[in-house]
């Protein structure tokens, strides 16, 4: 579908990504792991069409319809659109007239009903959950019959029950054969539950399963940090450490007397 | 009612109703998508520009409405041009290139013999004073706009919310940058004699902003802004004639009062202030 070959993307003089190269086949579930600044949200844009490589190649498939579905802490909420006419968007290019057909109607209340928006299409978008709000703009990108759908953050900023039903719905449409690339910051929640994983800083670090990727030293060159990493259920789990504060805390007890322990 | 009616016997009057409903409830509607764009301020520095266009092309003896037009378009291009860059704010490129183009109208009227009857128009604007062809040129401008928004309206309701995905969706935000920058430079160069170049902003964005506190809905706030923009240039010239004053600070004086009227039924009705739906994103 997607052939990014040595890709070199800049804002001003800094280079955002630097060389990378990337493939996204039919089918495919990737996630894109990294810290802030690490080009995550730019790659997804690049592989969109949205920002042009400086170097390198990006080749897409003929006709390849993209949906993209970005971070919904860019999004104006304050800005006077219904869930309707918001899903409608996808369908700018379609039709000059205005208002929208009896077809492209019925289409907008399916993606709605099967996203479980049914009946909220005439609210504000504002008004929504967290959770209905980021279907809201899953539901455009489907309106637009991807296929491929690229997320930037699905799950952030949301409650545990909300991002699993994010990613609930967002592994039923991989399952109904969407090609789905997501970056997230979270790696023990979302990162590895996926089938294949790319870790990004600037340039790719590593790519592969959760199992091959997700290990102290590639996460220590991926987040400049180092990171624990322990098995739980055949799956690996990433364990935060602070070496810093921790030996700040243990000094504190020590300087305390005894039986003023509780109130430190 | 003969006394209520009186005004309307006399053709400059009928003239003055015309091109106050025509242009507030085009400033109305293009307002809408400066307002949602986060361009405000933009309609303020950009009507300066307009009258350095409109002093040199009285200089050279060149037509006022295409001197101010493409002098209006070219300002508009080069502030999307240097906001682009990021290097400085868009609110900066605006308070630079507008009033850069506002003092060079300045300097050519001095240069040039002085302050005229057609420039203090320009600046404040005298509706009493309109003729035929000010109309048509109104109402070209409105039935052009009109249709670019007819014709375009998903595209630019999806431009002004999320450019970045209407681009990666095939809707191309450049050429919606610059019908914008056609629409709005024509918007203030048409509707500058009607309500002067120092109120032609507040035309522009009270009402998109009264209709944004009535509703949550685009297309509504689309009609509300348009029917409140029409509204208020009617009134204003109305009452004008009564109270013998200025009718530009007539129509935004009544602009004001039903800024008032809306923002006490939102709070009643316990909508929250939409500000930050006035910023840009």
């Amino acid at each position: 579908m997607i052939r990014l070959d040595r890709v070199t993307c800049r804002y001003g003089r800094e280079p955002v990504l630097l060389d990378v190269a990337m493939v996204v086949d039919e089918g495919d579930f990737v996630g894109v792991v990294g810290p802030s600044g690490s080009g995550k949200s730019t790659l997804l844009k690049a592989i969109a069409g949205s920002i042009r490589p400086i170097a390198g190649t990006i080749a897409r498939r003929k006709g390849l319809t993209i949906g993209y579905v970005p971070q919904v802490e860019t999004v104006n909420w304050y800005f006077p659109v219904t869930v309707r006419e918001a899903v409608m968007m996808a369908r700018s290019g379609d039709r000059l007239l205005p208002w929208a057909s009896r077809t492209e109607r019925r289409e907008a209340d399916d993606v709605l009903d099967r996203l479980g928006l049914g009946g909220l299409g005439n609210r504000h978008i504002r008004e929504l959950s967290g959770g209905q709000q980021q279907r809201v703009f899953v539901a455009r990108a489907l309106l637009g019959r991807p296929k491929l759908l690229l997320l930037d953050e699905p799950t952030s900023g949301v409650d545990v029950r909300t991002r699993h039903d994010v990613m609930h719905l967002i592994h039923d449409l991989h399952h109904e054969g969407l090609a789905i690339v997501l970056t997230t910051h979270d790696l023990n929640g979302v990162a590895a539950h996926l089938p294949r994983l790319i870790c990004l800083n600037r340039e790719v670090i590593a790519e592969g399963t959760p199992r091959q990727v997700i290990r102290p030293e590639v996460l220590e060159r991926t987040y400049g940090a180092p990171l624990e990493v322990l098995s739980h259920g055949g799956m690996p789990v990433v364990i935060e450490q602070y070496p810093d504060l921790e030996a700040e805390r243990a000094a504190q007890v020590l300087s305390f007397p005894e039986g003023h322990h509780e109130h430190a | 009612m003969d006394r209520l009616l009186e005004p309307f016997a006399y053709g400059f009057f009928r003239h003055a109703t015309w091109v106050a409903v025509l242009a507030g409830g085009l400033c109305g509607l293009v307002g809408t998508y400066v307002v949602l764009r986060g361009m405000s301020y933009i309609g303020h520095g950009l009507s300066h520009a307009v009258f350095g266009g409109a002093a040199a092309s009285f200089a050279l003896g060149a037509n006022f409405y295409l001197g101010a037009f493409t002098w209006g378009f070219v300002s508009a291009l080069l502030i999307h041009a240097v906001a682009r860059r990021r290097t400085i704010g868009a609110d900066a490129a605006i308070g630079v290139i507008t009033s850069v183009s506002f003092a060079i109208g300045i300097a050519i009227i001095s240069v040039s013999g002085g302050f005229t009857r057609n420039f203090e128009a320009a600046l404040f604007g005298n509706v009493l004073g309109v003729t035929v062809s000010d109309v048509l040129v109104v109402a070209g401008v409105a039935l052009a706009t009109g249709c670019i928004v007819f014709f375009r309206y998903r595209a630019l309701l999806f431009a002004t919310f999320d450019p970045e995905v209407a681009e990666v969706s095939g809707v191309g935000t450049k050429g919606i940058d610059a019908t914008m920058a056609i629409v709005l430079a024509s918007t203030i160069t048409a509707t500058m004699n009607v309500v002067g170049v120092m109120l032609i902003a507040a035309v522009l964005v009270i009402p998109p902003v009264i209709a944004r506190l009535l509703t949550d809905s685009f297309h509504r706030m689309l009609w509300i802004s348009v029917g409140t923009g029409a509204l208020c240039g009617f009134v204003g010239v109305y009452l004008s004639y009564y109270l013998n004053w200025s009718s530009g600070a007539t129509v935004v004086i009544t602009a004001a009062v039903l800024f008032v009227a809306a923002y006490v039924v939102s709070t009643v009705r316990g909508r929250r202030i939409p500000d930050a739906g006035f910023e840009a994103h």
